[in-house]
């Protein structure tokens, strides 16, 4: 699903590279978490994932192919198999809580028809069914997360990845966040999450990999957050 | 590709820059009126010009069997073949003499045909009213004088004409103002692209929440430029739109209604010539702006 091999990523104008030959491989259906302090290179790492940044040296692999090979014009059918969720949620604040999930689906050309038929679903899968016409404005943090989510899924992704999904969110919203990014990893989908939340990390018992001034220091199944910040 | 979802992304996108996209509208009108413009002047020249103009630099008349009455150079008739044999050799040996051609009246009718097409006077012509002439290309044009002493008393030549001399003025006027036209379109041109990069980049800046969604869905880059590029295409096709009007409305006022009946020599460019020019018009209004947009993108939207 996902393999790095020695990868250093260095931003221009940077001495200090921001992750520092990193190998690890996560195989399909795992989920992931992603610790480290700010700046241990979290962020650079799930970039490298979405192919918004290419590593400096190393390759990384993700769904079977080499992203450094990959021309620009196949990023975006390569990102349709992915899913983003972020701290801020990225929702369209013009938009209903049913048109920001069909936006996903209008942007790749998704007919209609089929459009029509998902969008319901997967809200319902959420948690959120019936509120399609509601504005994200209107809705609590943690319901605006699930449409963000909802509009991740919505493509049935092979892998999603979720950067901080609870950073704006109170403990007991964050529970409920976490049980639904837990069932979709059930349906087979691997989730690689970067979190801060040590009360999830040690609640769930996920394998975490930890990262520190970008270099990989703890790849643990069934681990713990591990560290005091 | 939905279009509605792309239309409506479009209108928005307008709408939110409005005063942009009218400036845009406005200097993409008045270059490409201006550009229009300048093609239909330097086309009007090119008629006026007629067939010897840029061929040769003196024309000899000769006599014809009418023109008795009419001039008295001619009072003793029409030009004979010998007459006719002996300027022509005598051309051929002056060695400030380029190349001779010799126009019969036929070729002349012809021309005049061309040039002056169906006009009332034109078509009261027959061939054997036109006059026979010697075209002559000088090596140097300024040596008009030596053409002209040497001939213009010669019995059967009714003048002898210096090309330039007649018309040179009037052409250097209009095209003096026809580098004018081109000089403000290139700035309006100039002006119309910056503002096209501008809007794309406010544009672009404005939607950057979209546009980032669109990309992390993995929309193609195609599809996220595509509302953009859109807009400035459909900016600039108004924009041609006006110049189109502009110049529909010149030819209408000024030309047909006004210059037609004032000068009645010259034989002005018809409809057939402008609306011959606003297919280009409307292409360059629509091209251009899409063009400009598409590189502004790559540097303003990261897909």
């Amino acid at each position: 699903m996902i393999r790095f091999d020695n990868v250093s990523k260095t931003y221009p104008k940077q001495n200090r590279p921001a992750l520092r030959d990193v190998s690890l491989e996560i195989e399909k259906g795992e989920f992931v978490f992603l610790v480290g302090s700010s700046g241990s290179g979290k962020s650079t790492f799930l970039r490298l994932l979405l192919r918004e940044e290419r590593a400096s040296h190393g390759a990384v692999h993700v769904l079977g192919k080499d992203l450094a090979r990959l021309s620009n014009w196949k990023v975006p059918q390569m990102r349709r198999q992915l899913g983003t969720v972020f701290q801020d949620f990225r929702l369209l604040p013009n938009k209903t809580v049913g048109e920001n999930v069909a936006f996903a689906l209008e942007v790749i050309g998704k007919p209609r028809a089929a459009i029509r038929k998902t969008v319901p679903e997967v809200l319902d899968l959420v948690g959120l069914g019936g509120k399609d016409d509601r504005m994200p404005g209107e809705l609590s943090g943690g319901e605006q997360q699930r449409v963000a989510i909802a509009r991740a899924f919505v493509n049935r992704p092979m892998l999603l990845i979720a950067d901080e999904p609870t950073g704006n969110l109170d403990p007991q919203t964050s529970v409920g966040i976490m049980k639904l990014l837990d069932r979709i990893n059930r349906t087979g989908t691997t989730v690689v999450m970067a979190t801060h939340d040590q009360q999830i990390v040690d609640q769930m018992r996920k394998r975490v990999i930890e990262l520190e001034k970008g270099r990989l220091v703890r790849d643990q199944s069934r681990g713990v957050y591990g560290y005091q910040h | 590709m939905r279009a509605q979802f792309v239309l409506s992304e479009i209108g928005v996108g307008l709408r939110r820059n409005l005063t942009m996209t009218f400036a845009v509208i406005v200097s993409v009108a008045l270059s490409l009126a201006l550009f229009g413009g300048s093609l239909l002047m330097r086309e009007q020249v090119s008629t006026m010009k007629g067939y010897w103009y840029d061929k040769v630099n003196v024309s000899i008349f000769l006599c014809n069997k009418n023109d008795k009455e009419t001039s008295a150079n001619c009072a003793k008739g029409a030009v004979t073949e010998a007459q006719k044999e002996e300027i022509r050799s005598e051309l051929k040996r002056m060695n400030i003499v380029e190349s001779v051609q010799f126009e019969t009246s036929e070729e002349a009718y012809k021309h005049y045909k061309e040039q002056f097409g169906d006009s009332p006077l034109a078509s009261s012509l027959t061939p054997d009213q036109m006059q026979e002439s010697f075209r002559i290309k000088l090596k140097d044009p300024e040596r008009f004088d030596v053409i002209s002493t040497a001939f213009a008393a010669r019995p059967g030549v009714q003048e002898v004409q210096d090309q330039k001399r007649l018309v040179g003025d009037l052409f250097n006027l209009l095209n003096g103002m026809n580098f004018a036209a081109l000089g403000v379109m290139t700035l309006m041109l100039i002006v119309a692209l910056m503002l096209i990069v501008n809007t794309v980049r406010v544009s672009a800046f404005s939607r950057r929440r979209e546009t980032g969604i669109m990309r992390l869905v993995g929309a193609s880059s195609f599809y996220i430029q595509m509302p953009f590029i859109m807009e400035a295409a459909i900016a600039g096709l108004l924009g041609a739109g006006f110049a189109c009007v502009l110049l529909v409305s010149g030819q209408y006022f000024l030309v047909n209604n006004w210059l037609v009946d004032k000068i009645d020599v010259i034989n002005f460019i018809g409809w057939d010539a402008v609306l011959a020019k606003l297919p280009l018009v409307l292409a360059i209004g629509l091209l251009m702006p899409a063009l400009a947009a598409f590189f502004a993108l790559r540097k303003y939207l990261k897909v």
